[in-house]
């Protein structure tokens, strides 16, 4: 079986220099524009210049007052010291295996339950799924509390378990998102895979998923983004040091030691880094999770 | 709904009923144990004294009598308000005029793209951190500027109000994402409306006023409604930077409320607060669903 069409992708953010025209127009005519983006870049992006120039400053130059611009002596052992005075190392796996956890539920949870909303026709679907629309607008805290009890009674307080297993049972606004994206699949060719005797499973993974590549792949990194930037969540259910991630165990580690300033912009370069590689690696995605999220 | 429903026999319906259910099961589940169960014990818990440990004691009413004369309740709700009535319409008029700003046809602007979308998707635990030494008296560099202009250092954490500004002006570092919603919705609306209009002889403005701004509403609604839920639910921030601090002005409503249930563990009551944001919650979305029938337009055609 092989599927050639692709569809058509609902409102892709379209790059205005792919529309050729005169450079000349270019010259003159979009002068405050550009004088307002390039300020609000560079404002945008001052956090981050002052995050570096901190982080790399050794113990005497930091103490200067007024702090130097740049550092005069690359200090790049703050680094080492960074990650050796917090269990940096520790946090960050257990970060990973959270993030890379959550980003697999929401793709093989969410497309399972988006195809069955999309591809499959059943009674009552169009009013189950409107339920699943309204349970985005819920505010959260409202299930801080119970969950919490749950959880506990589980036995699954300071494990990964109350992190993880939530991102494998489907998620509002990532439904929302790939049925949009599967709805787009034409009938026919589903339903040629069905006559060719294909079970629905084998159409959602082989057919379905394969031309939702764009939106699976929208999901995942929101889904990663979101868990490696969680706080919340650690904060509740991970109360032994040990199994802190990153966003917890800097801010414990802040409180009972008072890390020096230098070493603490040290280690949220290294935590904003591969959030930063992710982004120029999969920069398509994001964009793509972006123009899906724009509900029409 | 179905095509040709007749040709199916009742058996077929079913076998399509049992599939659908099958594939929408992690769903159900989810909705089930994250969704319908927190939101009943919530309201039922709301009712009793409860620590966690101690089987829970019926109170009644009370924890909602004591939630309105608490005045740590009026002044986090006060912190809260005063934060997202500042938050919200000053990153939507940001992020619109970022949008109309990247679709003019400027050449380089993936580059101002990458720039202004980057720093939304930066965890907001380590944006706190970063601000924590960006506005220090000692170590920071807006106090150095400042200074050089006659302005006198200040730790801005250390005043109740500075720290709330602080914290809208950190929130708009975010404005980058809501800013591609729009310019997704910019990108959607066809250019002949405004050539259309500009023989009509309608003014810049007017082109704003009357075509991209109707054109744009179902994306200021979205973005809206997203900001005010967050702006409601503001929490990392004050706990990072502040820990609620000083004299509780960043003593968010979300934050009060985990104070209550982690730190003072008293779960009936903090129980009690979550209710009251979620019917908060749900008012001002059906208001904003009420108010988005009578002025967003769905149809761009």
């Amino acid at each position: 079986m092989k599927i050639v069409a692709r569809p058509v992708v609902v409102t892709e953010v379209s790059l205005p220099q792919r529309r050729k025209k005169s450079p000349i127009k270019y010259s003159h005519k979009h002068i405050w524009t550009r004088v307002f983006l390039i300020a609000t870049s560079l404002l945008f992006l001052i956090p981050f210049y002052w995050m570096i120039n901190t982080a790399l400053k050794t113990n005497p130059e930091l103490a200067i007052t007024p702090p130097t611009v740049w550092p005069q002596q690359w200090a790049w052992d703050n680094f080492v010291r960074a990650i050796t005075t917090i269990p940096f190392l520790n946090y960050f796996l257990n970060t990973v295996v959270y993030t890379v956890l959550a980003a697999l539920g929401a793709v093989l949870s969410n497309l399972m339950v988006a195809y069955g909303f999309a591809c499959i026709e059943w009674r009552g679907r169009n009013l189950i799924f409107y339920l699943v629309l309204i349970t985005i607008f819920i505010p959260f805290p409202i299930a801080i509390i119970p969950l919490f009890d749950l959880f506990a009674w589980l036995h699954w307080i300071n494990t990964l378990l109350p992190l993880v297993v939530p991102t494998f049972l489907g998620s509002a606004f990532y439904i929302f998102l790939l049925r949009q994206f599967l709805l787009q699949i034409p009938k026919e060719l589903l339903d040629a895979a069905r006559i060719d005797g294909a079970s629905e499973w084998r159409i959602l993974w082989l057919v379905a998923a394969p031309m939702a590549k764009p939106a699976i792949g929208a999901v995942a990194i929101l889904a990663a983004v979101g868990a490696w930037n969680d706080f919340m969540g650690p904060l509740i259910y991970l109360q032994d040091d040990s199994l802190h991630t990153l966003s917890i165990g800097l801010q414990a580690f802040r409180s009972t030691h008072d890390i020096q300033f230098n070493l603490l912009m040290a280690a949220s370069i290294l935590v904003v880094i591969p959030i930063v590689f992710l982004f120029f690696a999969c920069q398509r995605f994001f964009i793509e999770g972006v123009s899906l999220s724009s509900i029409k | 709904m179905v095509a040709g429903r007749s040709i199916y026999a009742g058996k077929r319906e079913r076998a399509h009923l049992l599939k659908g259910l099958l594939f929408i099961s992690p769903w159900i589940v989810g909705f089930s144990f994250f969704v319908l169960y927190p939101t009943i014990y919530s309201f039922v818990i709301s009712f009793f004294r409860y620590s966690g440990i101690q089987p829970p004691v019926w109170l009644g009413w009370q924890n909602y009598i004591r939630l309105f004369t608490d005045p740590l309740v009026g002044m986090s709700v006060q912190n809260t308000l005063f934060y997202a009535a500042l938050a919200v319409p000053i990153g939507l008029i940001i992020s619109i005029l970022l949008a109309l700003a990247m679709h003019r046809e400027v050449k380089e602007v993936s580059l101002y793209r990458t720039a202004l979308y980057l720093p939304s998707i930066i965890p907001v635990f380590a944006l706190s951190f970063i601000f924590i030494v960006l506005i220090n008296p000692q170590y920071g560099l807006v106090n150095s500027l400042l200074g050089r202009f006659g302005v006198p250092q200040m730790d801005y954490l250390s005043d109740p109000t500075g720290a709330k500004v602080v914290m809208v002006v950190m929130a708009q570092l975010g404005a980058g994402n809501a800013a591609l919603i729009f310019l997704a919705g910019l990108n959607g609306i066809p250019k002949t409306l405004y050539e259309a209009a500009r023989i009509d002889g309608s003014s810049h403005l007017g082109c704003f006023l009357r075509i991209t701004l109707p054109l744009l509403s179902p994306a200021i609604l979205f973005n809206l409604i997203t900001g005010v839920s967050g702006g409601l639910q503001v929490f990392q921030q004050a706990y990072i930077m502040t820990a609620g601090g000083p004299a509780n002005g960043t003593l968010f409503y979300m934050y009060y409320l985990y104070r209550n249930a982690f730190s003072y563990a008293q779960l009936g009551y903090a129980c009690a607060l979550a209710v009251m944001l979620f019917l908060f919650g749900l008012v001002l979305a059906l208001l904003l669903y009420w108010f988005s029938q009578r002025f967003v337009n769905y149809d761009a055609s």
